[in-house]
């Protein structure tokens, strides 16, 4: 379970979180959507412990856990994954070795000894299925010369291999072609299960078609201001956000 | 523990102090401090040389005599005093060994230490190894095997003795004597080194390999070493080295000549590790190496360097593309850290007709170190359709750290092709955070995205000692050893 309390957090000087409270059960799909610049990035960014990011106050428990005083490495290794809105490029380091370090980080956080090459090969196998990652992409640089497609497939294949209890995915559905959402999407949904829970950050209502949403909650200047079902998308896909932003200031 | 900052890490990481920093000890025979005729006489005798040898050395101590330090690199260093080095230093090992066992116990624990046990070596399948310890070669291993199809590899004392045609005809010939003050100063003095002929036509079936090591306080090192490949034939040749920690500064003037006969390939593979000195620049290894080979008709040498050691490195192995159609490449990895200088690259000289060369420079200067490239590209009148490509990439890992680039370009035939390609950057925030979001830590995380800036250059080296120089680059950038 993830509870997130009266969080609060700025970057550069700017308060950006202004007290968000969230629980997220496991099991759960929850998404957030918002107006650019409501802090729904800022919420993922700091989540996962990027630095840049000041804590201005409140807390986030993970599974009995404060993962505010644990390093982004540490929150990854304790099941927490961010498919990244803009995945970066390392080049000269393949997308396998590259999977195999992390995979082995997190063994070596759960006491495992590393994984054998045998094994670790099988399951690379057996993930990229999931979201059509051909062995072309699987040796290549990690993102380096990938299209906008193949980059959130393999944040998706990334996440299927490290096997997380929560997932964020930000923005994941930008620059997605139709195709692409609806691999992206499987992916996702395949790997939904009474034992994770994920975290959508989208823009869009139409990537709520394929990932069905257990709650939708509306993010406004740093705090979420209103939370309903898969129907509240709907509705702020017909009316956009002004209405509900008049609504808090009424 | 929270994670306290990229910039931090690197400091702690990059801080980390020199592991391979001990000394063994064994009994050495070392000449007094000093240069004079006397002594080259002294290490000539003891050497039991011939007389042309001795000749050819007195003649190279009168031209170092007239000539002056050069003070163009980009490096800061105060100068040695030539006068207070000891110029010879034999481990005292009479016996003439046969195999690796009869090798001193201290030795073997030295190469154990290292991380290159001989046994490992020879698992490795064909590896033959002539270990330098102080200038003078105490293993030779085989020797027979390679016998069989006429290769000498052997070191240069033993075939002054044994191959003087050879090594008359030779040595001198790519680097004279009076090229520079280093090479002038190593012609006089040099003590030992490693020499390789491999003849026409033979294919040399195992990589040679030599590891060098500075083990005596106070003694500078000055190996020569000569590698002939005869027409058609083909040679790789490794090099690596490290020394134990020291508190006063070690020269080292090394000298290396290539000769590629017609339609000859030798690939030349180094990874350098001596003692940069402590955090404050204190102590290390002063490195003014002299590196070239010549091209004849349709030959190639390629040079592979992986440089993360020295105080300060002075090193440009350069290719004479003297005949026509021949082929000059120039891979480098120089890594420096806390205080440490570098200035190298490499110099391409395109005399004959459609000759080609390809230089991949990358630097990575982390602490407040200062990394230079310095490269010619030099294309003769008589070099019609030469071609050249040169790409010299600059890593910062911190804000105090810097990267030059100084690349000089000739062009003297209107033929021409030259291209030059250049990048700066600094260590990407959001590569280390997409690494550490994956569970991976910051330091395997600036190890891999450093492994993956050098992989071009990484990729040239032979499997085994590709490993060795990934342990090297995380070694100097990241302290953990993967």
């Amino acid at each position: 379970m993830l509870k997130i309390n009266e969080l609060k957090a700025s970057v550069e000087e700017a308060s950006i979180l202004k007290g968000l409270n969230l629980t997220i059960n496991s099991g759960e799909v929850h998404a957030i959507m918002g107006p650019n610049g409501s802090g729904k990035s800022t919420l993922a960014s700091v989540l996962a412990g990027r630095e840049e990011y000041k804590i201005e106050g409140g807390s986030v428990d993970f599974y009995g856990e404060d993962i505010l005083e644990m390093d982004a490495t540490e929150r990854a290794r304790a099941g927490l994954f961010l498919a990244f809105q803009y995945p970066v490029e390392i080049p000269g380091v393949s997308n396998i070795n590259f999977m195999r370090a992390a995979v082995n980080g997190k063994r070596e956080h759960e006491g495992l000894d590393p994984i054998k090459g045998k094994d670790f090969l099988e399951m690379v196998k057996e993930k990229s299925k999931l979201v059509e990652l051909d062995g072309r992409l699987r040796n290549r640089s990690v993102n380096e010369g990938f299209s906008g497609g193949e980059k959130k497939r393999n944040e998706i294949f990334q996440m299927a291999m490290l096997e997380p209890k929560f997932a964020i995915l930000d923005e994941t559905d930008s620059g997605l072609d139709i195709d692409a959402l609806r691999i992206v999407s499987e992916g996702v949904n395949a790997m939904r299960s009474p034992e994770r829970s994920f975290l959508v950050i989208t823009h869009y209502q139409r990537l709520l078609d394929y990932i069905v949403p257990d709650f939708v909650h509306v993010l406004v200047d740093g705090r979420i201001v209103r939370s309903g079902d898969k129907e509240l998308a709907l509705e702020l896909e017909e009316r956009g956000y002004d209405w509900i932003k008049e609504d808090i200031t009424a | 523990m929270a994670y306290e900052g990229k910039d931090k890490v690197i400091e702690e990481v990059t801080g980390k102090s020199y592991e391979f920093g001990f000394t063994s000890e064994i009994e050495s025979d070392k000449a007094p401090a000093g240069l004079s005729e006397k002594i080259i006489r002294l290490i000539s005798a003891k050497k039991d040389e011939p007389e042309w040898m001795l000749q050819w050395r007195l003649n190279a101590f009168a031209v170092w005599q007239t000539m002056d330090e050069p003070n163009w690199p980009h490096l800061q260093y105060e100068k040695p005093d030539y006068q207070a080095i000891s110029y010879y230093a034999a481990p005292k090992q009479k016996k003439q060994l046969n195999s690796l066992e009869e090798v001193d116990p201290e030795l073997r624990r030295t190469m154990d230490k290292l991380g290159i046990s001989i046994e490992e070596q020879k698992r490795l399948s064909g590896v033959a190894v002539d270990f330098v310890l102080d200038s003078v070669s105490v293993a030779t291993s085989f020797k027979d095997k390679l016998a069989e199809l006429g290769i000498i590899f052997c070191s240069m004392s033993e075939a002054v003795k044994e191959h003087p045609e050879l090594v008359r005809k030779h040595l001198g010939t790519v680097v004279p004597t009076r090229d520079n003050f280093f090479s002038a100063l190593n012609a006089a003095v040099f003590t030992d080194g490693s020499f390789c002929y491999i003849p026409k036509g033979v294919r040399c079936p195992m990589e040679l390999s030599t590891y060098f090591r500075i083990n005596e306080s106070g003694t500078g090192q000055f190996e020569r070493t000569l590698l002939v490949a005869d027409e058609g034939s083909y040679v790789s040749y490794l090099e690596g080295c490290t020394a134990p920690q020291r508190d006063e500064n070690q020269l080292h003037a090394a000298v290396v000549e290539l000769v590629a006969l017609d339609e000859a390939e030798i690939k030349y593979s180094t990874v350098q590790n001596w003692y940069p000195g402590d955090e404050n620049g204190k102590g290390g290894i002063y490195n003014f190496v002299t590196k070239r080979g010549i091209c004849h008709h349709r030959s190639k040498i390629s040079w592979t360097q992986v440089e993360t050691g020295s105080a300060v490195t002075w090193k440009y192995p350069s290719c004479i593309l003297k005949g026509d159609n021949s082929v000059g490449e120039f891979y480098s990895v120089a890594v420096t850290n806390n205080a440490q200088q570098a200035d190298t690259g490499t110099k391409m000289i395109h005399l004959g007709k459609n000759t080609h060369s390809t230089i991949i420079s990358k630097g990575i200067s982390a602490g407040n170190s200062h990394n230079s490239y310095r490269g010619l590209v030099q294309i003769m009148p008589s070099a019609a359709n030469a071609r050249n490509f040169s790409q010299c990439d600059s890593l910062l890992m911190t804000d105090t750290s810097g990267a030059h680039t100084f690349p000089y370009v000739e062009v003297k035939n209107p033929t021409a092709q030259v291209e030059h390609e250049a990048t700066t950057s600094k260590i990407g925030e959001d590569q280390i955070f997409y690494c550490l979001q994956r569970g991976i830590d910051a330091e395997q995380a600036i190890s891999l995205i450093v492994n993956g800036y050098a992989k071009e250059v990484l990729n040239q080296l032979p499997m085994e000692f590709a490993v060795e120089a990934q342990k090297l680059l995380s070694i100097s950038l990241e302290g953990s050893v993967g």
